[in-house]
Parts: C-alpha cells; sequence; structure tokens
C-alpha cells in the first residue's frame, strides 16, 4: 500500500472501468498508458542529461558552459529542442527517401525499448521478463540498425564510412560485452534483471565481479560510440559520420538517443553491477528504491561524461586489437574462472565473495604481469631492428 | 475476436508481405531491410506463443546478428548505392524450376504430419532450465551442439585464415 504507483494505477484502472470498458481493454491501455509514461519520461530525461553533460565538460575544460538561458543554463536544452523542432528536416536528393526518414526512429526506438525491463524501485518495472539481459542485448543491437540505415541512404560518402566503422565497432564489442554479461547470470542464477536485483542484497556484484564490471563498462561505452571510441562520428576525420545529412529534429533524434543510450548504459550498469534500487531502507519505503537507483545511475553517468572529457579518440586499428587482443581474451577467462570457482565456493561453502574477489586479485595481477613481459619484449624487438638500420646506413655512407 | 487473434492476423500479413518484398525488392539493400522486418514479425508470433524466450532469441540472432551480416555483405558489394541491375537474369528458369522442386518437397513433408489438435498454449511454459540442461545431457542434444561449436569455431579459423596478411618473403 505504501507504493503511490500501484496506487495511481489503480486509481485510473478503477475510473476507466467506471466508465463501462472490459477489464481486459483496461489492462491493455494502462499498459500503453505505462509504457508512453516510461518512454516519455526516459526520452524528457534526456533534456537534463544534455544540460548537465554540457555543464560537467565544460567544467573539466575549464569553461563555464551554458549559462544565459535561465538560471545556470537549465533552459539551454529547451531551446535547442525549440529550435530543433522548428527547423526543416531536409532529405538530400538522391538519398533513399523511407529508410532515411525511418533511421532515426528505429535508433531512438532501440534505446528507449531498454527501459522495458530496468528495474526501477520494488515493485515498479516496466514487465519483467525471465531473459531479461538477453533482451537488452537484443533491443540495443536495434540501434545499430538504424545507423546502419543512416549511413546507407544518406547518398554521402562519409556517412557511409560512419556507418561502416558503427558496424565494426559494434559487432566486436557484443563479443566481450555479452561474455562478461554472463557472469552476473551466473551468480545471480537468472537472466531476469528483477532476480539479479535482488540476488545483490547481500553483495552487490561488482565486488563479485569486479573485472566483469569494468570489461562491461568499457565495452558498453564502445557500443555507446562515445570518445573514446567515437569513431563513427569523427568530427575531425568524417565530419559527422551517419548523422551528416540529417537537419532539424532527425539530427535531435540521433543526438536524444545518444545521450539516452548513456543514460540507460549507466542505469544497466547501476541495476547489474551496483544492485539496482538496493539500500538502506527499502523495505520501509519503496520509492526511497528509486531514490538509489537514480543516484547510483547518475554516478556510472558521471564517469561517462568524465572519460569524455578526459580521453583522445582511439584510431580504428587501436580500437579493434584492444577489442579482439586484450578485452575479449580477458573477458573469456575471467569468464571461464568465475564459472569454475562459483561451483567449487558453493561447494565446499567458502566465503564466496572471497573466492572471487582473489580470483580477480589474482587475473589482474597476471595479466600485468604478461602486458609487461609483452612491453619489454616489444621494446626489445624494437631494438633490434633498428641497429641494423643504423649500420646499414653506416656502410651506405662510407 | 479478440485482441491477440488481431495482433496475430496483423504479424502474419506483415511477415508474409515483408517477405515477398524481400524477393521482388530492385535494390539488394531494400530486400535485407524487408527481411528484417519479415523476421521481427516472426518474433511478434512467437510472443503471441507465449514464448517469449524463442522471440528474444530471434531478435538476438537473426535480426542483430544474421539480418545484420547480410547487409554488411551487402554494403560490401559494389552497387550499394545504385539501383540495381534487371532482377531476372537466363538462370531464371532454372532457379523457378528448383524453388518448384523445394516447394514439392516441403509439401509432401508438411503433409505427412498427422493433423492433431493444437497443443494446449497455457500449459507449454517454457523451461529455460530443462532447455539448458538438455543442450549438454548425453541423452540429449549435447552431439548436435558440440558439432555446431566445432563449426563455428572451424569457421573462425577460416576466416582468419583468410584475412591473415600473406607471409612475408612470398
Amino acid at each position: 500500500m505504501s507504493d503511490p504507483f500501484v496506487i495511481v494505477g489503480q486509481f485510473i484502472k478503477e475510473l476507466l472501468i467506471g466508465l463501462g470498458l472490459e477489464a481486459a481493454l483496461t489492462a491493455v491501455l494502462l499498459r500503453i498508458v505505462g509504457a508512453a509514461v516510461l518512454g516519455g519520461l526516459v526520452g524528457a530525461a534526456a533534456i537534463l542529461t544534455i544540460w548537465a553533460e554540457r555543464k560537467l565538460l565544460a567544467r573539466i575544460q575549464d569553461r563555464i558552459g551554458p549559462n544565459r538561458v535561465g538560471p545556470y543554463g537549465l533552459l539551454q536544452s529547451f531551446a535547442d529542442v525549440l529550435k530543433l523542432i522548428t527547423k526543416e528536416f531536409l532529405i538530400p536528393r538522391g538519398a533513399d527517401r523511407y529508410v532515411f526518414i525511418m533511421a532515426p526512429l528505429v535508433v531512438v526506438a532501440g534505446v528507449i525499448g531498454m527501459w522495458a525491463v530496468m528495474p526501477l524501485a520494488p515493485g515498479l518495472v516496466g514487465t519483467e521478463i525471465n531473459v531479461g539481459v538477453l533482451y537488452v542485448i537484443a533491443i540495443g543491437a536495434i540501434g545499430t540498425l538504424g545507423i546502419m540505415m543512416a549511413g546507407l541512404s544518406s547518398n554521402n560518402k562519409y556517412a557511409l564510412l560512419g556507418a561502416f566503422r558503427t558496424v565494426a565497432q559494434m559487432l566486436s564489442y557484443t563479443v566481450p560485452m555479452l561474455l562478461t554479461l554472463l557472469i552476473p547470470v551466473m551468480l545471480a542464477g537468472s537472466m531476469g534483471m528483477l532476480t539479479i536485483v535482488e540476488a545483490q542484497s547481500s553483495a552487490w556484484f561488482i565486488l563479485l565481479a569486479p573485472l566483469a564490471a569494468i570489461i562491461f563498462f568499457i565495452s558498453s561505452l564502445a557500443e555507446l560510440g562515445r570518445t573514446p571510441f567515437d569513431l563513427q562520428e569523427a568530427e575531425s576525420e568524417i565530419v559527422a559520420g551517419f548523422h551528416i545529412e540529417y537537419s532539424g529534429m532527425g539530427f535531435g533524434m540521433f543526438m536524444m538517443a545518444e545521450f539516452v543510450h548513456a543514460f540507460t548504459i549507466s542505469a544497466l550498469f547501476s541495476v547489474i553491477f551496483l544492485g539496482g534500487w538496493q539500500g538502506p531502507g527499502v523495505e520501509a519505503f519503496p520509492l526511497l528504491g528509486l531514490f538509489y537507483f537514480i543516484l547510483k545511475t547518475a554516478l556510472i553517468y558521471f564517469v561517462v561524461i568524465w572519460l569524455r572529457g578526459t580521453f583522445p579518440r582511439l584510431r580504428i586499428d587501436q580500437m579493434n586489437a584492444f577489442n579482439w587482443k586484450f578485452i575479449t581474451p580477458l573477458a573469456l577467462v575471467v569468464f571461464m574462472v568465475t564459472a569454475i570457482l562459483d561451483k567449487l565456493a558453493v561447494q565446499a561453502d567458502f566465503n564466496r565473495t572471497a573466492v572471487h574477489l582473489g580470483s580477480n586479485a589474482i587475473i589482474v595481477l597476471g595479466t600485468l604481469f604478461i602486458l609487461r613481459a609483452h612491453a619489454a619484449s616489444q621494446r626489445r624487438r624494437k631494438e633490434v631492428a633498428d641497429r641494423p638500420q643504423i649500420q646499414h646506413s653506416e656502410a651506405a655512407g662510407d | 475476436m479478440t485482441l491477440a487473434q488481431l495482433i496475430f492476423l496483423a504479424a502474419a500479413a506483415v511477415t508474409l508481405v515483408a517477405a515477398i518484398m524481400v524477393v521482388t525488392a530492385p535494390r539488394l539493400i531494400h530486400a535485407g531491410l524487408w527481411l528484417i522486418l519479415s523476421l521481427a514479425g516472426i518474433a511478434v508470433l512467437f510472443i503471441l506463443l507465449d514464448n517469449g524466450f524463442l522471440a528474444v532469441v530471434q531478435v538476438a540472432i537473426y535480426i542483430d546478428a544474421i539480418a545484420i551480416l547480410i547487409i554488411i555483405a551487402v554494403m560490401l558489394t559494389r552497387a550499394v548505392m545504385s539501383d540495381a541491375d534487371r532482377q531476372i537474369n537466363r538462370m531464371g528458369l532454372a532457379a523457378a524450376f528448383a524453388s518448384l522442386i523445394l516447394l514439392a518437397g516441403l509439401l509432401a513433408m508438411v503433409l505427412q504430419v498427422p493433423a492433431a489438435s493444437p497443443a494446449p498454449l497455457v500449459e507449454a511454459e517454457v523451461n529455460l532450465d530443462a532447455l539448458g540442461r538438455a543442450l549438454v545431457d548425453v541423452d540429449g542434444f549435447i552431439l548436435p551442439f558440440e558439432v555446431a561449436s566445432v563449426l563455428l569455431v572451424a569457421a573462425l579459423v577460416g576466416a582468419i585464415l583468410v584475412a591473415m596478411a600473406p607471409a612475408r618473403g612470398d
């Protein structure tokens, strides 16, 4: 009874039934209303996160940021949205008309669709399906499709290049992302988001699987296409990449999708690794869970912005090498070690947290050792390769 | 007519129309996009059968992996940005013959299935646990599962071999 959302839902339901609607139809209508409210709120949250991001980035770069429109520039994003809505949506000559129009819709739909299974607070979740994690991955990849559609239909070589880069990046980083998502699934024993949150009541999964959390965070940054992985819209190389030809709200929807995606990734991280709405006093006041959830999400979102303000863009070969030669093998090792140790720890009745933390620490040390040896051998090889060249040029000079 | 039936009819219609468009669309890239719509329609049909797992897997594997790979393959062809050539070449008759044979074979197979009463859907709750165990059970599907894994590894190794830079000194 302490849950206000259930009360509001009950109120609307009784109102509609009182108006003479069937109970089954009312349930469907309520679902539609709930989906619209959730999607609308998430979309509107983008307006605020854009302001927060601009302000924080400005501080990182020793600027002030938007400060003219409204107090602290708070209304700047609203003004920008109004401007984008009133601008004309141009379709370039030679563009693939319908695909061009549909692309931003597909991108936004893919991002907002992820919120359907996001547990916001105890009892406040769009829908709980037993394959929630898989659903998030599947829906999230729809955005890739939208970006490809935009790049292909624009009739522009920069857009096409951006689409190629996007596909290369997103397809490759899905591999470590899926592998690391399997670890919390193993620890919780379920792919349902709600079960994963409830399984973290004693210890957050970031304590049980810190390496998996870091790899998941990095690969989701790459899925997001943010700096340092913003090769798909690298302004200095391919102008704006896949959305170069979009104007007005078409461009606005791509921007919104990007900001909502950043926020969504943060929410996903906080649900899967930081316990979602878990926190002190949640049992008594379920609304407190929503506060904890937003707090954790905002914390992760801050890190995302921080990274964006700190790191330069990777080259495409660095991006691919980092994934296939470092992140993916590491994710495989962590996955296998966690799978084996978790079974053993449960059977031998060891402390689960200690076992996993210890194994992660050993993997980190091993990785550092291998990286150090690799760097040393590279340096040695470079020295060897440099030496005869010098002798050769000296010989030629004689 | 219930709501579920309406949704079924709509999803089935979209699936079929999209499937026809796949083979009639003049541009290859459009054919790929129609294929995605058709596959999405099948995912809706899975949801109507109360099988959320298969629906999600349908989206994850067919749309996210296979259809996108098809589009990449199309993107890598030469005429991706231009209008396509004629759709029917001189092998048209042979292709029609081959597809007729396939249709006959499929019909012969489908007609052998006894027209049994449809299984009760309400009790058919998806048991992911049983599915997972069946995949690694010796009495279950471990052999096809492992064969598929070996096939995928072979494909991986083959792709690396094809993409590997030729050895120096050639």
